[in-house]
């Protein structure tokens, strides 16, 4: 799950980790009352959503008055930003953060990742902060201090030592990374963070180091113990078709393409995303109905599909080994009764009972395209794909 | 021969009392896998289906003689219940489960690494020596014995693959899933270093997907350890960058991860690479003969 920068900064705050003061708004009005509170200037406006490069794509403002922070707030609120991670549709800013400007001397950046390849908690820091942090370990790795730290050992001083050392940081800078690299790291653990980001973390003109920008994603899978979380997602920054494929516990990610499909299983989803392109079409999303889905979720996928304005074809492809495929079979009738058929459908259906599952699709009388086999769906969906 | 389980494994279910543990319980005995205990903390002294439950993993270990251990507990209790099975002295642990938190598989992993024991999954489907043993969900009848080896991250795209290798006349030796999510205890160079050694198997299949480099490590190894022919397929060239596309594991991230880079990494290495997936039994014929 991902939240907002000013609700990573409430968590950083509970860990004890120095952010600017701030406050969020909803309206202009509610912005100047927050820089009236904050009683300094200059501050600084901070458009709120989930994706980078805000800065960029002018989300971020710097206000020299009260009057210009409600001024900026206003243009900023309702403003559909558009950054390189937004994609081209952009996102409408619906909160903004106003927050007391820093006097900075120094940029740097901190992450931290649980690392798959060596099942550890990984930070990555380097003085090269503010800056996008992949093209910074693209063109010069040599700038990023990685430290691994293994459940066996948990966070230690030795730890927050290579990291300081490594940076090169003065000792009173030094002091006060280490404390902070700690709390972070109590903090992952804590809130089971899947990624923290402070970019950038900034060393103020007094010689004080400030999260300037906070990033937290949460595991997904550790939701379940994470409940006082959850009041942070935001369904306005999630695609309104993938929520309601979750009420489901359908997993349907939104594609640009325009042939639907609905397979059971992740990783032969995408096999069967790719199978569409390399027939000629585009896939217009991902859905796996999961390994043993059920009759009630094919009918659900399909409608979710269908609502896809751009859709102009289907391909079901369930490898059916604990499904059945003759309840499968009536499961997509059912769907196919309930939701009408306007666009040609290809199933190809393999496993258990196949023979019976095809016979059921045959005899619904409904004008669905029975494939054979991979390659003869690829076929179909060639066709249709070509008008 | 085939590897890590046959006729001489002794299956224990964890969650065997849970409708998912009962369920594939049964199918693995229906295949003739020998399930000599189930566990289910509170449980124990009951019979499930014939299989005597015990409250701990050591009980059954030690009362039942099972070594291999087969893992339906729900994601928050499942690394707890991996770990107690490496603890009891099992040597082979299979971890159906999905949705194991991540901080959770990172102790269990270095606990795992740090003892005897292999740890298959999470995230996966199992593993099947067919005609011999079936320690997982997949379905039994698509597999035929024979001398390919199949490794994958994933459950019913190994299924496809398997389906097709069995239609093109080719059994397979062992068939691991290895899990789709980001901490496994079992890489695909584990398994291809198995699979090496085995004198049964005489050609690879392995799938990949999008998500992290183990492919790209994996191909590396083929070149300088594997003299035995590989066919490989990557899922996920469609995917977008920055989405989980349904496993855990299996997201693009930045610039790395992409199936373009795994397939050109395996092509490098002399693995045969699949665009078409439709198109692999066939070419397993050709290529295996």
């Amino acid at each position: 799950m991902k939240i907002h920068e000013y609700q990573a900064k409430e968590i950083f705050q509970r860990f004890d980790i120095p952010t600017p003061r701030g406050k969020v708004a909803s309206t202009a009005a509610e912005a100047r009352k927050a820089a009236e509170e904050l009683g300094t200037t200059p501050v600084v406006v901070k458009a709120q959503i989930h994706a980078g490069g805000r800065g960029k794509g002018g989300g971020v403002k710097l206000a020299h008055s009260v009057d210009e922070a409600e001024k900026l707030a206003g243009e900023i609120l309702g403003m559909t930003l558009v950054t390189h991670q937004t994609g081209p549709q952009g996102k409408v800013v619906k909160k903004v953060l106003i927050e007391e400007g820093q006097e900075i001397e120094k940029e740097l950046y901190l992450g931290v990742v649980p690392d798959r390849a060596t099942a550890s908690i990984v930070f990555m820091a380097s003085l090269a902060g503010g800056m996008d942090i992949e093209e910074v370990a693209a063109k010069t790795p040599e700038k990023i201090v990685k430290v691994a730290v293994k459940p066996t050992t948990r966070m230690q001083p030795f730890h927050a030592r290579a990291l300081v050392y490594n940076l090169g940081l003065e000792p009173e800078i030094a002091k006060q990374f280490s404390a902070l690299a700690t709390k972070l790291y109590n903090m992952v653990l804590r809130h089971d963070c899947s990624l923290v980001e402070i970019n950038p973390l900034i060393i103020t003109k007094d010689k004080k180091l400030i999260a300037l920008d906070a990033k937290i994603n949460i595991d997904d899978s550790a939701m379940f113990r994470q409940k006082d979380l959850q009041a942070y997602r935001d369904l306005d920054e999630e695609d309104p078709m993938e929520v309601e494929a979750s009420k489901y516990n359908l997993n349907y990610i939104k594609l640009d393409g325009n042939i639907g499909n609905m397979v059971n299983g992740a990783g032969l989803a995408m096999a069967t995303m790719d199978i569409i392109k390399l027939a000629g079409a585009e896939p217009a999303n991902f859905l796996d109905v999961g390994g043993g889905a059920s009759a009630e979720m094919v009918e659900n996928g399909f409608r979710i599909i269908l609502s896809d304005p751009n859709v102009k074809g289907v391909l079901i492809n369930i490898f059916g080994g604990i499904l059945r495929c003759d309840i499968l079979a009536s499961g997509v009738v059912q769907a196919v009764n309930k939701v009408g058929l306007k666009i040609p459908v290809v199933v190809r259906m393999e496993g258990t009972n196949v023979e019976e599952g095809r016979r059921i699709l045959k005899e619904s009388g409904l004008s669905l395209f029975v494939a054979t086999d991979v390659l003869d769906a690829a076929e179909k969906i060639a066709q249709i794909a070509r008008g | 021969m085939s590897v890590l389980v046959d006729k001489n494994s002794r299956i224990v279910v964890q969650g065997i009392t849970g409708r998912e543990g009962q369920f594939h319980a049964r199918q693995c005995m229906d295949y003739g896998t020998n399930v000599v205990a189930g566990v289910t903390p509170g449980k124990g002294g009951q019979v499930a289906d014939g299989v005597p439950v015990f409250n701990t993993v050591k009980q059954a270990r030690q009362e039942a003689g099972a070594n291999v251990s087969l893992i339906f507990v729900p994601p928050p209790f499942a690394a707890d219940a991996i770990m107690e099975s490496v603890d009891a002295g099992i040597e082979l642990v299979v971890a159906i489960t999905e949705g194991i938190p991540v901080l959770d598989m990172m102790t269990a992993y270095h606990f795992v690494k740090s003892s005897g024991s292999r740890l298959i999954g999470p995230n996966c489907p199992g593993i099947i020596s067919p005609g011999k043993c079936k320690v997982g969900i997949m379905p039994g009848p698509i597999h035929r014995e024979g001398s390919i080896g199949v490794v994958s991250r994933s459950g019913t795209l190994t299924y496809e693959v398997v389906h097709q290798l069995t239609n093109n006349g080719m059994g397979q030796s062992t068939c691991i899933g290895i899990g789709g999510d980001p901490i496994i205890g079992t890489n695909f160079i584990d398994a291809l270093d198995l699979f090496q050694k085995d004198p049964q198997t005489t050609g690879i299949v392995m799938v990949g997907e999008i998500g992290g480099s183990a492919e790209e490590e994996a191909a590396k190894f083929i070149k300088e350890n594997v003299t035995k022919p590989v066919i490989g397929f990557i899922a996920g060239l469609t995917a977008p960058p920055g989405r989980r596309m349904g496993h855990a594991g299996a997201i693009i991230s930045g610039s790395s991860g992409t199936a373009q880079a795994k397939m050109e990494a395996m092509e490098k290495a002399g693995i045969t690479v699949m665009k078409n997936l439709g198109q692999l039994g066939v070419t397993a014929r050709e290529i295996f003969k």
